[in-house]
């Protein structure tokens, strides 16, 4: 074994057909669509060379500045959404619930499982004002408020994808950082009381730096699915009103296929390269200074 | 301990798996190029259709249906010989699909060409398109067309004829006579009298309006009526010459009069959810009384299962003058449709037949079953089903000269700005003069 293992011919054996695979459907087109950056023209008058015209315009489009903007405001909200919410069900399901916790963490896990196109019908009904008036706005009227438009207005339209995305996912982050706290051994705990930490204290000083490196993947989960929003965007607001609610995949997708303009397409999707990759840089180095001190 | 040993010594057997790598490789590659090229082998080629495939919108049911019937009746011999196939997508995802399908060569024999006139006219730039006009002449058939519905898709198709005039449109406001009746309101003749008769509506709790902002295009379509009633009927097509602005002071007045209707609520709660169907409904079902539409809104009129108000009730106006305005209200925005084209690659003799037969016939058949008013001639007597038809058959036959809609001589993209954000127009997120910007913006970035 360690001599098969120890020779290079053998090894480009193993490697080399799933490289292959790798690099035709992965690199390849990675390339091809930074090549496409470079040219204008869609798939049915071809393509022609256009210099470095899309880079430009991308940095004169006040639509990519109004994308980035709602990308990274969404990003921030979303991911501190999902990982504060779901690090308060997982101390709940440790320290509250217990053993008693399965049928809870059950529940709440189960919107992970529902399509993201249902859940944004199921909230389109739930917060829509015309042609029915649906529950949220009945409730707000039996308490005699007006009626919302919840979808009229970017902010509030903002609102409600933020509630049904930390509602859609929260349930996968408190299984996951459940997982990093039941790994804290009893104990440590055991003799963190005994030295009196108690309630806050106990969770600040010893369950907080102890499920630091969980917390930290959670955060690198998050953030790079949250920069990354297409489905539940689509599926709720469609962007609008207007361009309201449009994040940066969205607008690249609306670029390339619905305007057919491949090439400032491509450098729009390169720009949500660039943000993804100094985003995880970032993620990944705060998580590697702060793993250290723990 | 050894999990695997090789039976071949490793070192005598280099030249082997060389060979056994290079084979590997190459088998890779090989499968991955037939996978790769199995995808364009259906379209690529120019055999002879199988069907008569029609790719259409879901929403529009009226040309479907009526070739469905033809494929029975009339045209059952064509159909015979190639089986009518319909597929339909969202008319939100119509142009992504016909640029996929035509960057793989892979269109469909008839097909709606796209949302904005402009895709059509790339299609057919690119020799996609069937020249309708030759082809139409070779079958002894062009006489078959209305020259009114000619002349309408020569204007927006630059000269050429691109699509059959499947329907023949011209819009105006449907209004609910009985509403206006009882409610003391009279049929607006202008812009203030329409006004006020929607702040009496609204005043008496009935909601003015009935529109679509998730469309979008109902909105937007108010802007042009005011633009070509105000500045004339050339207003738009000095916008798409580079001559005229939308954010000219001239034009932004159109938008804010639209806005002020929204405004003052006048297009009911929400207006930015509400979808084609449920408008029409809220119309038909007498919960709103006007209802800016097309004339291919009577198949739905003189349809007495949606039309609770009943066709008799229901009133057809031409979009009211504007005061001191420069346009008159003979000048009807005119269309035909949804654009229905044909592939240039599979117009054989079995798709002649087809085109030919439905020349002679969609005319009479659609006007019968659908109450549909095509820009093919009628060969049958056909008694029309109720009085709002004849009145727009008149107005279409009196109709001087015709005016183009707010999207139809701009980009894809300048026609998708120009909707999603119509809804935020009504409902005060977006203000007039912002909307005309960022129309205008996409506008100029075509």
């Amino acid at each position: 074994m360690h001599r098969v293992l120890g020779d290079r011919r053998a090894i480009a054996i193993l490697l080399g057909p799933a490289l292959l695979v790798y690099s035709l459907i992965m690199l390849v087109p990675m390339v091809w669509s930074l090549g496409y950056s470079f040219t204008k023209g869609n798939t049915i008058n071809g393509f022609t060379g256009n210099g470095v015209a899309n880079f430009s315009r991308l940095l004169d489009d006040p639509a990519v500045r109004d994308a980035l903007w709602f990308t990274l405001k969404y990003a921030a909200v979303v991911t501190a959404g999902q990982v504060i919410a779901g690090y308060l069900l997982a101390l709940l399901y440790v320290f509250f619930l217990r053993r008693a916790s399965a049928l809870i963490r059950t529940l709440v896990f189960f919107p992970v499982v529902l399509p993201t196109v249902a859940v944004g019908l199921l909230f389109q009904k739930f917060f829509q004002v015309a042609p029915q008036t649906g529950p949220v706005n009945s409730l707000l009227n039996a308490l005699g408020f007006e009626s919302v438009d919840f979808f009229g207005s970017a902010g509030s339209a903002f609102w409600v994808l933020i509630v049904m995305d930390i509602w859609r996912s929260m349930g996968f982050y408190a299984v996951l950082l459940f997982a990093g706290l039941v790994d804290i051994p009893d104990e440590v705990l055991e003799s963190a009381r005994l030295d009196g930490a108690t309630g806050l204290a106990l969770i600040r000083r010893i369950v907080l730096p102890l499920s630091l490196p969980v917390l930290m993947s959670s955060l690198v989960f998050s953030i790079n699915g949250t920069l990354k929003v297409f489905d539940s965007i689509v599926a709720l607001t469609n962007g609008g009103p207007g361009t309201g609610t449009t994040p940066l995949t969205l607008y690249m997708f609306q670029t390339s296929f619905t305007y057919s303009d491949y090439g400032y397409g491509s450098t729009i999707a390169l720009l949500l390269t660039v943000v993804c990759l100094m985003v995880s840089l970032v993620v990944y180095r705060v998580s590697r200074r702060d793993l250290t001190e723990g | 301990m050894i999990l695997w040993e090789s039976p071949v010594p490793l070192r005598t057997s280099r030249a082997r798996r060389a060979r056994l790598s290079l084979l590997t490789a190459g088998t890779a590659s090989l499968a991955l190029l037939a996978t790769a090229c199995g995808g364009s082998g259906s379209g690529g080629t120019a055999a002879a259709p199988e069907n008569f495939d029609y790719l259409s919108v879901t929403e529009n049911t009226t040309v479907k249906a009526a070739l469905t019937g033809m494929s029975k009746g009339a045209c059952k011999a064509a159909n015979d010989a190639l089986p009518l196939k319909v597929e339909t997508v969202p008319q939100a995802s119509l142009d992504q699909k016909l640029q996929l399908l035509a960057g793989q060569d892979a269109l469909p024999v008839q097909f709606a060409a796209g949302n904005a006139p402009a895709l059509t006219q790339e299609l057919a730039g690119s020799g996609k398109v069937a020249d309708l006009e030759a082809k139409l002449k070779e079958l002894g058939v062009l006489d078959q067309l209305q020259p009114a519905a000619v002349s309408t898709i020569k204007a927006l198709y630059g000269g050429e004829l691109r699509v059959l005039p499947y329907e023949y449109n011209i819009e105006g406001v449907f209004y609910n006579k009985k509403l206006f009746a009882d409610n003391g309101v009279k049929a607006p003749g202008t812009w203030t009298e329409l006004v006020a008769a929607a702040a009496k509506l609204d005043a008496k709790g009935v909601q003015p309006f009935s529109a679509s902002g998730q469309q979008g295009w109902p909105i937007t379509r108010l802007i042009s009526g005011y633009l070509y009633r105000s500045l004339g009927p050339d207003a738009l097509q000095k916008v798409a010459d580079g001559k005229a602005k939308l954010t000219d002071p001239a034009y932004v007045k159109a938008a804010r009069e639209i806005a002020a209707l929204g405004k003052k609520g006048y297009f009911g709660k929400g207006v930015g959810s509400i979808d084609y169907d449920t408008a029409m409904n809220q119309f038909l079902t007498g919960k709103a009384a006007m209802f800016y539409m097309g004339s291919w809104a009577l198949a739905n009129i003189s349809d007495g299962k949606q039309n609770k108000i009943g066709a008799a009730d229901t009133g057809f106006l031409p979009f009211p003058a504007v005061e001191g305005g420069k346009g008159s209200v003979d000048q009807y925005p005119s269309n035909v449709g949804l654009g229905i084209t044909l592939a240039s690659k599979s117009f054989d003799k079995k798709t002649g037949d087809w085109v030919s037969c439905i020349a002679r016939n969609y005319g009479s058949t659609a006007l019968k079953d659908q109450g549909a008013i095509s820009g093919f001639k009628v060969n049958a007597e056909v008694e029309d089903a109720n009085e709002v038809t004849t009145q727009v058959r008149d107005t279409i036959s009196a109709s001087k000269r015709n005016v183009l809609w707010f999207e139809a001589l701009f980009s894809t993209k300048a026609t998708t700005v120009s909707q999603q954000n119509a809804a935020g127009l009504v409902s005060g997120s977006t203000s007039p003069e912002k909307f005309m910007q960022t129309v205008q913006d996409a506008l100029a970035a075509q």
